[in-house]
């Protein structure tokens, strides 16, 4: 078993922490890679990329939106219970170096897979303007992380009801337009990602995104998570979870992440029905 | 003289087997397993020979003989032990080898007639002991203090593993997926072969001393000279062909097409059929396609088969004759009621406003000059184009090498495919202290060429951990 060592709701329930004992996998983690949870013997093999981790704890923090039953469950997981299985670390780490400036934009449960990935780019020496974007003010996480990650902070919610009101977009436009801007990281929803790689190839700054798409094994072996990028099949588990943004296609990615969304939408209520009874 | 006749009369004892009409919507396993009299009465056939073909059929060298002629004493608990000097794995191997061209295709009687059921009484001796038996464990050699390292736990590594805890040496098997059994438990259906049994099997070199530790991608989680690291004398890498191939036609990306490892994956080791009683879905496809004439393909149409298709076809670009699953699979899926279309090849997919697949265009083939395989190359007839109706499409068109672990760990020659160059007569890699075989050396195979392999390593790490290399 993988104990659950600290356990946080974040956003008013609907998002969750997990700091996991995982001795092996944090000694090797770097920023941008991602790990496989299994909670139950009956359980699915659900891939997250990790939020952080911490070598001399040897603990690995992932950070979820409770969006079905796999997540559900994990979500019923209590301080000191555990999952039945962790893998990793999976995936190619965050190719990291000192640019210039860069932006690093972020949208719901994203910003936590962002969290590491700015910090290692601000230690790098690059200057980083963060932007994270949420519906409303209770669903924006981590932004005192953010803040101390970053050298310069910009939040919107799209209600308006923190920060400026507008998708992060509109922010990223004004610093485009603002200043020169060597590098950019989107890490979100993947209508956000879709919008903010346009933005950014009008302006010609590179932009790295990362995927998340549905997996079984993640080390290449089911192919389920191919995406396609520059007109080419890749492989998210193995070739990324990050890709060039400018060449992912969105739309068919969004359309393979509902594959099983009847099931899925199903299986949840059934699941939520039960918790009730 | 008069006794061989005898023997020639009793014919080949038939295997039980559920009926098509009801197996096809179940998941239990089709052969139901000989009764210890058929046993018996099946192994008076063998005729025991002196010089028997059977053993040089057989990759691993069984006794054949020697365990069928227990059987015919009645002497179960002999029969097991026996098969064990040779072979740690004789549920799996008498379910899932093509006997008919191994150890069965070299029997004597098949010359005139039907060979010894071999497979049928291999699978008879190792179900008894797990059902009836005293769990008594062969013996061991005494410990050498060496350590060795499996990485990998299908059939290659497992034979490894079994063949060097017998000889002394501490043995751990690494694996990267959350269970053991590599392709028996997550590529073989439990039709074919029950994940039980492979439990049973691993537990079985478990209580002989081997340590199994999952959920550990070697190349990711733990470095190879990490593993020497930590103390391992040798290591042997059986990591399997885990790359699915595609076809790279238009639309492959569709919703509602999926790489048979997928498929059975999620079918096999997540047990997805019977969601929702578990969490990971499968598509259930009411007119499914599978590509490819493997035995793969043949588990794929047969799972489609049992999660409810109202059709399930094999699409073949080659004709029957040319086709690499095994005979007894592709009849078992015929009398299940797969459609075969032959020497049909796809050219693109079709999908609806949504990204979901609901068709495919074929072009019909025909049989050309042979190829680089010898088999006859299949080419398009003009103008043939026709489209197909489904909503599933999997595709077992074979898999490539994973390279996960052997590009992080480079040191080791691959080939232009990708696979880890080893010695076949010894296993070794150009790596010191690393040997290989099964799929990753030779490309997808069966599970006794793995076992063949895994046998080849295990002799040359055991002179190398005892002599040096």
């Amino acid at each position: 078993m993988f104990k659950i060592v600290k356990r946080e709701e974040m956003a008013g329930g609907t998002v969750v922490l997990n700091e996991i004992e995982a001795p092996l996998i944090a000694n090797k983690a770097k920023p941008g890679q991602f790990v496989i949870l299994k909670a139950t013997e009956e359980g699915e093999r659900v891939p997250l990329t990790m939020a952080e981790t911490d070598p001399e704890k040897g603990t690995l923090t992932v950070i979820y939106m409770v969006v079905g039953k796999s997540t559900a469950v994990f979500k019923s997981l209590k301080e000191g219970e555990g999952y039945q299985d962790v893998i990793g670390p999976l995936g190619k780490p965050t190719h990291i170096e000192k640019v210039g400036t860069v932006v690093c934009v972020g949208g719901g449960t994203g910003i936590a897979v962002l969290h590491p990935i700015t910090r290692a780019l601000k230690e790098a020496g690059n200057r980083v303007i963060a932007i994270i974007g949420a519906r409303n003010k209770d669903l924006l996480i981590l932004e005192d992380r953010m803040k101390q990650a970053s050298h310069e902070l910009k939040i919107c919610t799209d209600d308006g009801s923190y920060g400026r009101k507008g998708f992060v977009t509109e922010v990223l436009k004004e610093v485009l337009e603002g200043e020169k801007v060597d590098q950019a990281v989107a890490i979100g929803p993947v209508p956000m990602m879709k919008f903010v790689s346009k933005m950014t190839a009008d302006y010609d700054v590179p932009t790295l995104v990362s995927l998340n798409p549905i997996m079984v094994d993640g080390t290449g072996m089911c192919g389920g998570c191919r995406v396609s990028v520059g007109g080419e099949t890749k492989f998210a588990c193995v070739d990324g979870p990050e890709f060039d943004g400018h060449q992912v296609d969105y739309d068919e990615l969004m359309m393979r992440l509902q594959a099983y969304c009847e099931d899925e939408q199903k299986c949840y209520n059934d699941f939520c029905l039960m918790e009730q009874a | 003289m008069a006794e061989k006749k005898k023997k020639r009369a009793i014919p080949r004892q038939p295997m039980p087997e559920q009926a098509p009409e009801v197996r096809r919507r179940n998941f239990k396993e089709v052969p139901e397993g000989y009764s210890p009299e058929t046993a018996m009465e099946e192994a008076t056939r063998c005729l025991q020979c002196k010089n028997p073909g059977c053993v040089d059929g057989c990759p691993v060298s069984v006794d054949i003989p020697g365990f069928i002629g227990l059987i015919q004493d009645g002497d179960f608990k002999g029969a097991i032990r026996n098969l064990w000097g040779k072979n740690s794995l004789p549920a799996v191997c008498g379910r899932v080898c093509p006997q008919e061209i191994q150890c069965e295709g070299k029997c004597v009687l098949a010359k005139k007639g039907e060979a010894v059921a071999i497979g049928h009484l291999e699978r008879f001796a190792a179900d008894y002991e797990r059902e009836h038996g005293t769990g008594e464990l062969p013996p061991k050699q005494p410990t050498t203090g060496k350590k060795a390292a499996v990485v990998g736990s299908g059939p290659a590594g497992l034979t490894v593993a079994g063949d060097l805890i017998a000889k002394g040496h501490e043995v751990t098997v690494l694996e990267a997926f959350h269970k053991p059994g590599g392709v028996l438990v997550y590529g073989i259906p439990e039709f074919r072969l029950p994940k039980e049994i492979v439990a049973q099997e691993v537990h079985f070199l478990e209580r002989l001393g081997v340590k199994v530790e999952t959920n550990m991608v070697v190349g990711r989680t733990v470095s190879m000279d990490e593993l020497f690291e930590q103390g391992y004398d040798a290591v042997f890498v059986g990591v399997g062909a885990g790359l699915p191939r595609f076809l790279n036609i238009p639309g492959e990306n569709l919703v509602g097409i999926l790489s048979a490892n997928e498929y059975l994956t999620r079918a096999n080791l997540m047990k997805a059929y019977l969601y929702p009683q578990v969490d990971t879905p499968i598509p259930k496809g009411k007119n499914v396609v599978v590509l490819g004439g493997g035995n793969v393909a043949m588990d794929a149409a047969r799972t489609a088969m049992r999660l409810g298709a109202d059709s399930s076809k094999i699409v073949y670009r080659r004709s029957r004759e040319e086709m690499p699953a095994r005979v007894a699979e592709v009849h078992h899926a015929e009398e299940e009621g797969i459609e075969f279309h032959l020497l049909t090849n796809p050219t693109r997919f079709i999908g609806n406003e949504k990204g979901r697949l609901i068709g495919m265009e074929c072009l019909k083939m025909e049989l050309g000059e042979p190829d680089a395989s010898g088999r006859r190359r299949p080419v398009p007839v003009e103008g043939s184009e026709y489209r197909l109706d489904c909503d599933l499409v999997i595709v077992a068109v074979g898999s490539g090498a994973n390279p996960l672990l052997t590009q992080s760990d480079a040191d080791m020659e691959l080939n232009k495919w990708g696979y880890i160059v080893a010695d076949p007569k010894t296993g070794k890699t150009t790596k010191k202290g690393v040997w290989a075989g099964g799929d990753i050396v030779t490309g997808a195979a069966t599970v006794i060429l793995a076992m063949g392999a895994g046998r080849i390593a295990a002799d040359s790490m055991h002179d190398y951990l005892t002599l040096g290399w």
